[in-house]
């Protein structure tokens, strides 16, 4: 059973913590792109979906080359003794940051593109400093776009498998997560195990989507508080 | 300089559009900003506000929020002042009384000279603290919002045509509310309007602009009785006074407002009491004049004045004429060949039938 639970607990931290991560990433790029009318906006709104369109085996292969010992991001982390990134969980964790920058920035761009901005200007007539007006009126209005960017960030670094294999191997309890455990048990023609494993993530996915479904219709009929 | 009053001095272009205005306001009571739609008047008090950068300078009361010759102004949130929106504009996920704390709890206490309990007995918000905006009408939501920019303790409030989104009901709902106000508070304020009913309420002193500019100013009485009105509005023209009741008439459901230089007659349809202010409007188009007292005709209103002043043409066919009874001007709107035919000329004594007065306030 040991076996089962080790990628499933891999896959969870993977996803709680890139989930963390990406909101605190993500919050001021959503930002920035919803209010902006710089040149860079198209250029960066790009580079931001660019994991929506490219194929994982593509952003795994360049994120391999760049952290690798010859690549840019590799030699910074030798330098400062950190060691290389590839095939380790903080490189995954790197690796997923940027394959779900998109599900992350999009929804809290879409909900900080929806406020009323005039409802900003009215709370700096009532003193409000820009730093208040964003934490006091912002995240909360944008609370459903918050949600949903968690909800699917999570979910989707949940279902990543591509990027995983190319940069983080099959390494038992370090990058050896659910979706490349799940290929494993197929490729070794153990298909219990397979599907226990997916129908897990099946229910898993459907049970979250629900959630999130439901919550955001009680949010926007003003139920929850 | 002068350290009493509002000197505001703002030039700025966008598009076609190009504003520039160089104004001395009173620091007291409330100075009306009037124009058509596009005329820069919500635009003047955003650059008041800090809300709309533009170059110039802002003083009040010897308190300088933005100056020439510096290149940053006073942000929004560092200015004491209060700003109420034309639409709706209270935080959705903030219930009535965490609206009103809102600005309230933002201010150190030593500034605050408005208190909560004072503004929701003024506004008449008790009943609604624990509502959402969501549940509140027009009306409703508009109080919440001119109370709780008064919570700020403000040392100017601006004004955005506050009343334009609502219907009549809540028009008429509110307009005592800020009757009150301008009387009670001693805090200048500022306010954008299009109506020519709200100003005659309401103003003391009187903006007018036009395309970015102030084609008038002074005080109310002063410039509704200038001749030569503004863009066209001479149809809708006519001079404010203030006067005091002083007689009733039951009988015939009248009663008597004294003005310096005579008395008018009104229709006692309110509930006036002897020795109330009243702010009375009579229109140009309602006074016609006769070179003598003519006794056998129906106006019950007839002031002898002199002759001011005779704008002829105004509009083809029409001429405006300026009268003074005693101290006070009227304004009389009369057609052209009737100026001729009368030969109505400055100095001139004649007699006013005045055929309808308005109470406004």
């Amino acid at each position: 059973m040991g076996i089962y639970w080790e990628p499933i607990w891999l896959t969870l931290k993977l996803a709680g913590l890139t989930t963390a991560l990406l909101l605190v990433v993500g919050t001021p790029i959503a930002w920035w792109l919803a209010r902006t009318k710089h040149w860079l906006r198209q250029p960066i709104s790009a580079i931001v979906a660019l994991p929506l369109v490219l194929p994982p085996t593509v952003l795994g292969f360049y994120l391999l080359v760049l952290m690798g010992p010859k690549g840019m991001v590799g030699q910074i982390t030798e330098q400062l003794g950190l060691g290389l990134l590839p095939f380790t969980f903080e490189g995954l964790v790197i690796a997923s940051i940027i394959y779900s920058l998109p599900f992350t920035v999009q929804p809290l761009q879409n909900a900080f593109g929806s406020i009323n901005q005039q409802l900003l200007e009215v709370a700096s007539t009532l003193r409000a400093s820009p730093r208040d007006r964003f934490f006091s009126i912002v995240i909360p209005l944008a609370r459903p776009g918050f949600l949903t960017a968690s909800v699917l960030t999570f979910a989707h670094t949940i279902g990543e498998f591509g990027v995983v294999l190319m940069i983080g191997g099959n390494i038992p309890g370090e990058t050896k997560v659910l979706s490349v455990a799940i290929y494993d048990h197929v490729e070794s023609l153990e298909y219990t195990q397979a599907h226990w494993l997916s129908a897990g993530m099946v229910v898993f996915s459907f049970v979250v989507l629900v959630t999130l479904y439901s919550l955001n219709g009680r949010m926007q009929s003003g139920l929850v508080k | 300089m002068a350290t009493h009053g509002i000197q505001a001095r703002f030039s700025c272009q966008f598009g076609a559009f190009t504003m520039d205005v160089d104004l001395e306001l009173p620091g007291t009571g409330l100075t009306a900003l009037f124009g058509h739609s596009g005329c820069g008047k919500t635009t003047l008090l955003r650059c008041m506000a800090g809300l709309q950068a533009a170059k110039g300078s802002m003083r009040i009361n010897g308190d300088v929020w933005q100056s020439e010759g510096e290149k940053s102004s006073r942000p929004v949130h560092q200015r004491p002042l209060a700003y109420v929106f034309q639409e709706t504009s209270l935080f959705p996920h903030l219930s009535v009384e965490r609206n009103l704390m809102y600005g309230y709890k933002r201010i150190p206490q030593s500034e605050r000279r408005i208190s909560f309990e004072q503004a929701v007995q003024w506004l008449g918000l008790a009943h609604l603290l624990g509502r959402m905006p969501e549940k509140l009408s027009g009306g409703e939501r508009q109080r919440v919002a001119i109370a709780r920019a008064l919570l700020t303790s403000p040392k100017l409030l601006l004004m955005d045509e506050p009343l334009s989104a609502l219907d009549q009901n809540s028009k008429r709902e509110i307009m005592p509310y800020l009757e009150a106000l301008r009387d009670n508070l001693a805090i200048p304020m500022l306010y954008v309007s299009h109506s020519t009913a709200e100003v005659a309420r309401l103003a003391d002193h009187i903006v007018m602009m036009d395309a970015g500019r102030v084609v008038a100013q002074g005080p109310l009485q002063t410039i509704m009785a200038r001749t030569d009105q503004p863009f066209g509005l001479e149809v809708d023209a006519g001079v404010i006074l203030d006067a005091t009741v002083s007689e009733h008439d039951e009988r015939w459901h009248l009663c008597r407002a004294d003005f310096a230089g005579g008395h008018l007659w009104v229709r006692a349809d309110e509930n006036l009491t002897i020795g109330q202010r009243v702010r009375l409007q009579v229109l140009a188009k309602d006074i016609s004049l006769a070179r003598s007292e003519q006794v056998d005709q129906s106006t019950q209103n007839l002031l002898p004045a002199i002759v001011d002043e005779v704008a002829s043409e105004v509009s083809p066919g029409t001429s405006m004429v300026r009268l003074l009874a005693g101290k006070t001007p009227f304004l009389s709107r009369l057609t052209s060949r009737a100026v001729h035919t009368l030969s109505i000329e400055p100095r001139q004594q004649v007699w006013m039938q005045i055929k309808s007065v308005a109470i406004v306030d």
